[in-house]
């Protein structure tokens, strides 16, 4: 059974037509990864997922439950999490106070502490423990980040852009830490521009375009569809 | 700030010697100064609101308002005989965090926020003002109690406490000074357990990135809610206990300039720390008596002055900045050992 499905998932703003007839499957214990143009609807489908923007039609199944009415903190609660894009952060604490934060939700005090010591050396993120977060770099930002949305153990974990900004070594730890994730058997839907990065992780992709689902396979499949390399290069298809 | 062996030898000493002020001082001027405690409370709650869940709000003298007239009109009516006296006190309370309750129903479930939040607080402290300023009539009466417009009600007993045997009425005096002062140690430790709670840690995740905390699953506007009630009952303290110690309450107590000076008071002190609230709000209303005795409306203007300047020289407060110099010394110093 599919652990996420939108079933015919519409957005309008207006006469803006968003996300059009998004009929979307994702596997549990996969790495999924949404690509496509600026302006595809990625960030708006994301959004619908997180329950930011309420779809003007359409459903949304996770894990079994529609969700498609529920408010952002009840859907986390039920098993998602996510990362932003621009990295959502407790600026003013320390990055050890910003995962204290993420975990004290399902953690008491002896197991909680426990738990940041080891996300503060699986991020590599020891060395700046005591540091205010919002004087951390972009890179080990997005590592924080990470590591407070991985905190809630969810089932699915969100990822929009989680390379954005970071140099081609960084980029590839990322790549790592998800791959990693995923061992242990978190399910990854990642929106992501970097192809280097989709290469590393990714067991599926779909394509987005115009607000559809334009493609969906493999790395490699996707790569060799020529009408993928079309609009990336702003041809017209049919 | 106020960690460490150092910080709490110091509040001890603070504390001793609020403790003896008393034996060698005037039981006049020490009712006197209880006026300065009666503020303390509406400043740490505006503290927790608005420094610790990041929520300005205009709205803390309309509670201590609320909470001043109600508990004139309970003890004009029904005395305060029977541990009433302080049974009124308690409702005068709860009345205040219902109404805030209610209120912050509204914004927060609504996701009012921002400058928004400020604007809409402003505005119901200003309606209420300009509702008891219309009940001079002596159709505005509730029970024996009389709004009486602009001039204020008056006529309301000092607080009642009940005691084996009767009742202690506390004038402004040595016995009320006491109270006060134990009701402000209380409070004081309280919200520090507070702060450093969950409900702390997500109040001040909120602040930082409301997006973040919603995305860890928390109902943020339980917990913005939660904060401002909290902080309305404590405005509601302060209502209660001038009321009582000058038995005297007027709609002035909720003009724009009675509504901005909490902000001053909290910002000037340093807003995201309950210790610099605490010390700055003494301090800044100290010099605000004084200068009013001796500089009559020049008051206000150093008051603009004094907030203008913290926000731009100090923006993290006053007494904080202080408090991290002090610290940052006594660390180069340990340092250096």
């Amino acid at each position: 059974m599919a652990l996420l499905q939108t079933h015919n998932l519409n957005k309008h703003f207006g006469g803006l037509h968003v996300t059009a007839d998004v009929s979307f499957s994702l596997e549990p214990g996969k790495i999924h990864c949404l690509i496509g143009p600026n302006g595809a609807g990625k960030s708006t489908f994301f959004r619908l997922l997180l329950g930011e923007h309420q779809p003007s039609s359409g459903t949304i199944v996770f894990d079994g439950q529609d969700i498609t009415r529920l408010k952002s903190f009840q859907r986390i609660n039920r098993g998602m999490s996510v990362k932003f894009q621009v990295p959502g952060i407790f600026g003013a604490l320390s990055a050890q106070q910003n995962l204290q934060i993420a975990l004290q939700h399902r953690l008491d005090s002896l197991d909680l502490n426990a738990e940041v010591e080891r996300l503060l050396d699986f991020l590599q993120l020891r060395e700046v423990a005591d540091q205010q977060a919002g004087n951390l770099s972009h890179g080990l930002k997005q590592w924080l980040e990470i590591g407070m949305a991985i905190s809630l153990k969810p089932k699915l974990l969100l990822l929009d852009e989680p390379t954005a900004g970071m140099s081609p070594e960084e980029t590839f730890m990322t790549g790592e830490i998800v791959k990693q994730l995923n061992a242990q058997g978190m399910t990854v839907l990642a929106v992501e521009h970097d192809m280097a990065f989709v290469r590393q992780v990714a067991d599926r992709v779909s394509v987005l375009h115009f607000g559809r689902i334009f493609a969906e396979g493999t790395i490699d499949e996707i790569v060799a569809d020529e009408r993928v390399a079309a609009i990336y290069l702003g041809q017209s298809h049919d | 700030m106020g960690r460490g062996p150092a910080f709490w030898s110091a509040f001890v000493v603070v504390l001793a010697f609020a403790l003896a002020y008393p034996l060698f001082a005037d039981g006049y001027d020490v009712g006197n100064n209880i006026y300065f405690l009666n503020w303390t409370f509406m400043a740490l709650g505006l503290s927790l609101i608005w420094g610790y869940g990041g929520s300005l709000s205009f709205g803390q003298t309309a509670f201590f308002g609320v909470a001043g007239y109600s508990y004139g009109i309970l003890t004009i009516n029904f005395g305060t005989a029977y541990g009433f006296g302080l049974l009124s006190v308690l409702i005068a309370i709860a009345i205040a965090a219902l109404f805030a309750a209610v209120l912050g129903y509204f914004l927060f479930f609504g996701r009012i926020s921002g400058i928004f939040l400020g604007i809409v607080t402003l505005s119901v402290t200003l309606a209420l003002e300009r509702f008891m300023a219309q009940t001079a009539g002596p159709q505005w009466t509730i029970g024996s109690a009389r709004l009486n417009g602009f001039n204020g009600m008056s006529g309301m007993p000092p607080l009642t406490l009940p005691w084996f045997g009767g009742e202690i009425s506390l004038y402004p005096d040595i016995g009320l000074y006491y109270l006060v002062l134990c009701l402000l140690v209380v409070v004081y430790l309280g919200l520090r357990i507070l702060v450093n709670s969950k409900f702390g840690n997500i109040l001040v995740a909120l602040r930082e990135n409301p997006q973040r905390a919603e995305m860890l699953g928390y109902d943020i506007r339980k917990y913005q809610l939660g904060g401002f009630v909290i902080g309305a009952a404590l405005a509601g303290l302060s209502g209660v206990l001038y009321t009582s110690w000058g038995q005297y309450i007027t709609p002035s107590n909720m003009s724009i300039t009675a509504a901005a000076l909490p902000i001053i008071w909290v910002a000037v002190g340093g807003r995201s720390d309950i210790t610099a609230t605490l010390i700055g709000t003494l301090v800044v209303l100290s010099a605000f008596q004084a200068l009013t005795i001796y500089g009559s409306q020049y008051a206000l203007v150093v008051m603009g002055l004094l907030l203008v300047f913290t926000v731009l020289l100090a923006p993290k407060g006053l007494i904080a900045n202080a408090g991290i110099l002090l610290g940052s010394l006594l660390d180069r110093k340990n340092g250096g050992k």
